[in-house]
């Protein structure tokens, strides 16, 4: 996927409540992310600037927690759960029932950027396993089928 | 009337939303208003109609397509038109089995509404706490209550807020951990999103108890309605005096913030969770010092579990006493099991410590949702282990649970039937820790790789004779050598599982066969020639062409060519594909 510009301005107002506040590092990551889909390698250097960070220090932060990128992500971010209820119910499946459908592995976007695909762990709906997150959207009891028809009903809407 | 629609998170993926949003726009003669999660999962989504005397008629699986026939319901009182919705006799027992303390709330109060949690009494606790209690008193209540921590270790919390109490410094911290990380769990996430002012009103008792001006949530980003919900909570507190400066009139004084987790198992583990809050990586500190010695920014700090807190209200205002008659002797009180997996009711079940798994499995949750007898259930996640059909009378208790090589934990309950491997669930742990560890040990980084390795050529069918001894040795030496709870525990899956369920382990290394049929490189797909109709749909469903047969005679599986995908098992409408 083709990286955009990256407007760092869109950072003054997450920079100016939070790089006073000692401790804030995780939380301007995740309004970093919020606001670009990911963290770009030029916010990156901004927060180590305004903060006094080594970037570092923000990379091994960054890479130690599992919700941040370094990559963009596509239109439609699939989540899927991989707790152990999930497991036991077979999400084995659907995995391979959206790797066969997108042509795509753990941690990769489609290429024409519409859907990413990352394993997760528990979402806490176990009770609805096995379970996908697509962006907001909460998906329960999959079945090969039925996540067949909606990545079809998702991709029918993007277009 | 009222109408309520059961809007946790489970209930919103189930539908709740949609079937909220039809029905408002219906004209219907009553109010209609969302609670947080009922519990019963797995009737989602769950209307609660409430007529001018309170009497509750529950309607269950309900769908946007039923908006009609309750709106005849509730304006015409015909009640046939939702007959087929009401909620069975049988399935009502999940409930009324039930003891709920920690849950008192849950399903049945709005929780986006402070007015709806101070008519439940809410608050008063805290006033009382505040009014008419000493700090020491306080402690003293939760000490004859016997409330043990709920995040799994099962620590006395009176003796952690003592130690906090009796540190030295203004400057203190109590923080709640909300890093519900334990896959197969979700009790937290439904307590803070189905009463949010109950956890805010333990944590400020806490607070009050310790000498804590500063409370602090620290909760998964994986629950964006939890953090909204507490967000909201947070907001009307502050709003009513509740949190903020000189609460209920008195000198206490305590501000609330929140911080999201950004998802590292490691972080439930209490020292990694406030490096994690200063905004480091989250790796465990040596201890001692103690984090009530030397904690949040290096101030004295108590951290406590969601559901330890959401016991603390109820046991201020009914008594220690009254806690500590439920239970066993050395467990009290009630404890919350998210019971998930392949059992028939599955959902949220607060009981008394002291009754058996067995009630919880089968009284309360219905027992297997499959026709293949029940095998084990896993308890406590990836630091708990697997208790087999035999032991199914165990005692929920800390200690009793703790004898079978499992834990109590934080209440993940997955219950598992003969079409579970246990070497793939131990497999499936270790993949999950070592993944986890946080690397700073080396026993933990480089031995959950090893172990899991391991597993992988077991499950692969090129196990080694010695393997199940090497594992037992790593074992061990991953408890001794690991400085956190995180890799000390790690063992426990495997350990469990070899305890229990050796042959298994046996059948893959000696035979190379896999006698739950799940892991796919020691399985043969083959047709059952006298059932195949000869429908031919596994034959087109084969990704490689290895079915062949002419239509309406029964096909063949070519096993050269087979990559068991397992496609053409799903498929078959006759049954007629076995797994070997």
């Amino acid at each position: 996927m083709e990286k955009r510009a990256v407007d760092l301005s869109l950072l003054d107002g997450v920079l100016q409540e939070y790089a006073p506040v000692k401790g804030s590092l995780i939380t301007i990551l995740q309004h970093t992310q919020e606001i670009y889909g990911y963290l770009p390698r030029e916010a990156i250097e901004l927060i180590s600037e305004k903060t006094g960070i080594a970037t570092s220090e923000i990379m091994g932060v960054g890479t130690f927690y599992t919700q941040f990128r370094f990559e963009p992500v596509g239109k439609y971010l699939i989540m899927l759960c991989q707790g152990t209820a999930c497991h036991v119910n077979s999400s084995e499946l659907i995995l391979q029932t959206i790797k066969d459908e997108l042509g795509i592995d753990d941690g990769q976007t489609t290429e024409d950027g519409l859907f990413s695909l990352k394993c997760v762990a528990c979402l806490g709906c176990c009770s609805l396993s096995p379970v996908m997150m697509i962006n907001e959207d909460t998906y329960g009891s999959l079945t090969p089928d039925k996540t067949k028809k909606i990545l079809k009903e998702l991709r029918e809407a993007a277009q | 009337m009222r109408i309520v629609i059961g809007q946790g998170s489970c209930g919103i993926a189930a539908g709740a939303e949609k079937v909220r949003k039809a029905l408002a726009a219906q004209n219907i003669n009553a109010e209609v208003s969302i609670t947080g999660c009922i519990g019963m999962c797995y009737l989602e989504p769950i209307v609660d109609i409430y007529d001018d005397e309170n009497n509750l008629t529950r309607l269950v699986k309900v769908s946007e397509n039923d908006a009609e026939a309750i709106a005849k319901f509730v304006n015409c009182g015909d009640k046939a038109a939702v007959e087929s919705l009401v909620v069975t006799d049988e399935d009502s027992e999940f409930l009324t089995k039930q003891t709920r303390i920690a849950l008192r709330n849950c399903g049945i109060i709005n929780p986006e509404k402070i007015e709806a949690y101070t008519n439940a009494g809410g608050y008063q606790a805290l006033k009382k706490a505040l009014c008419d209690m000493t700090p020491e008193e306080v402690i003293e209540v939760i000490k004859t209550s016997g409330l043990a921590g709920r995040g799994g270790a099962g620590f006395p919390t009176w003796f952690k807020w003592n130690a906090a109490r009796q540190s030295a410094g203004e400057e203190k911290y109590l923080i709640c951990n909300a890093d519900e990380g334990d896959p197969g769990a979700f009790m937290d996430r439904a307590v803070i999103e189905s009463d949010p002012h109950n956890l805010i009103e333990g944590m400020l008792i806490g607070a009050y108890a310790i000498g804590a001006k500063h409370a602090v949530v620290y909760v998964r980003a994986e629950y964006p309605l939890a953090i909204k919900r507490l967000k909201n909570a947070i907001a009307q507190a502050t709003e009513q005096g509740i949190i903020g400066e000189n609460i209920f009139g008195s000198d206490f004084s305590c501000d609330f913030t929140i911080k999201a987790g950004a998802g590292a198992f490691v972080c439930g583990e209490e020292t990694a969770l406030i490096e994690s809050l200063e905004g480091h990586r989250g790796m465990p500190r040596l201890k001692p010092p103690f984090p009530a010695q030397s904690g949040f920014w290096r101030k004295p700090s108590n951290i406590n579990n969601v559901e330890t807190f959401a016991n603390v209200a109820w046991i201020i205002n009914n008594g220690g006493e009254a806690f500590a008659a439920m239970g066993t002797e050395g467990s009290k009180g009630t404890k919350v099991f998210a019971v998930t997996g392949k059992v028939k009711r599955s959902g949220l079940v607060e009981i008394p410590m002291g009754k058996t798994l067995r009630d919880v499995i089968f009284d309360i949750g219905g027992g297997m949702k499959t026709d293949k007898p029940f095998k084990a259930v896993q308890m406590g996640g990836p630091s708990g282990g697997c208790i087999p059909a035999d032991l199914i009378d165990t005692v929920i208790d800390y200690k009793a649970l703790g004898a079978t090589g499992a834990i109590m934990g934080s209440g993940g309950m997955v219950v598992m039937d003969e079409s579970t491997c246990m070497v793939g669930m131990a497999k499936f742990f270790l993949d999950f820790t070592a993944k986890e560890s946080c690397g700073k040990c080396i026993h933990c980084r480089i031995g959950t790789k090893r172990m899991l390795e391991m597993l992988e050529r077991i499950t692969k069918g090129e196990g080694r004779e010695g393997d199940i001894e090497l594992l037992e040795e790593l074992c061990y030496s991953i408890k001794d050598g690991a400085l956190c709870g995180l890799g000390q525990t790690a063992p426990n899956p495997v350990l469990t599982t070899i305890k229990y369920f050796r042959d298994e382990y046996e059948a893959h290394i000696n035979e190379h066969k896999c006698p739950a049929g799940e892991c796919s490189d020691l399985i043969e797909y083959k047709i059952i020639a006298d059932k195949c109709r000869g429908c031919t749909l596994c034959a087109r469903n084969c990704p490689v062409d290895a079915i062949t047969g002419s239509v309406k005679k029964p096909h063949v599986i070519n096993t050269d060519k087979c990559i068991k995908c397992g496609k053409c098992y799903q498929s078959c409408k006759f049954g007629a594909i076995v797994k070997e």
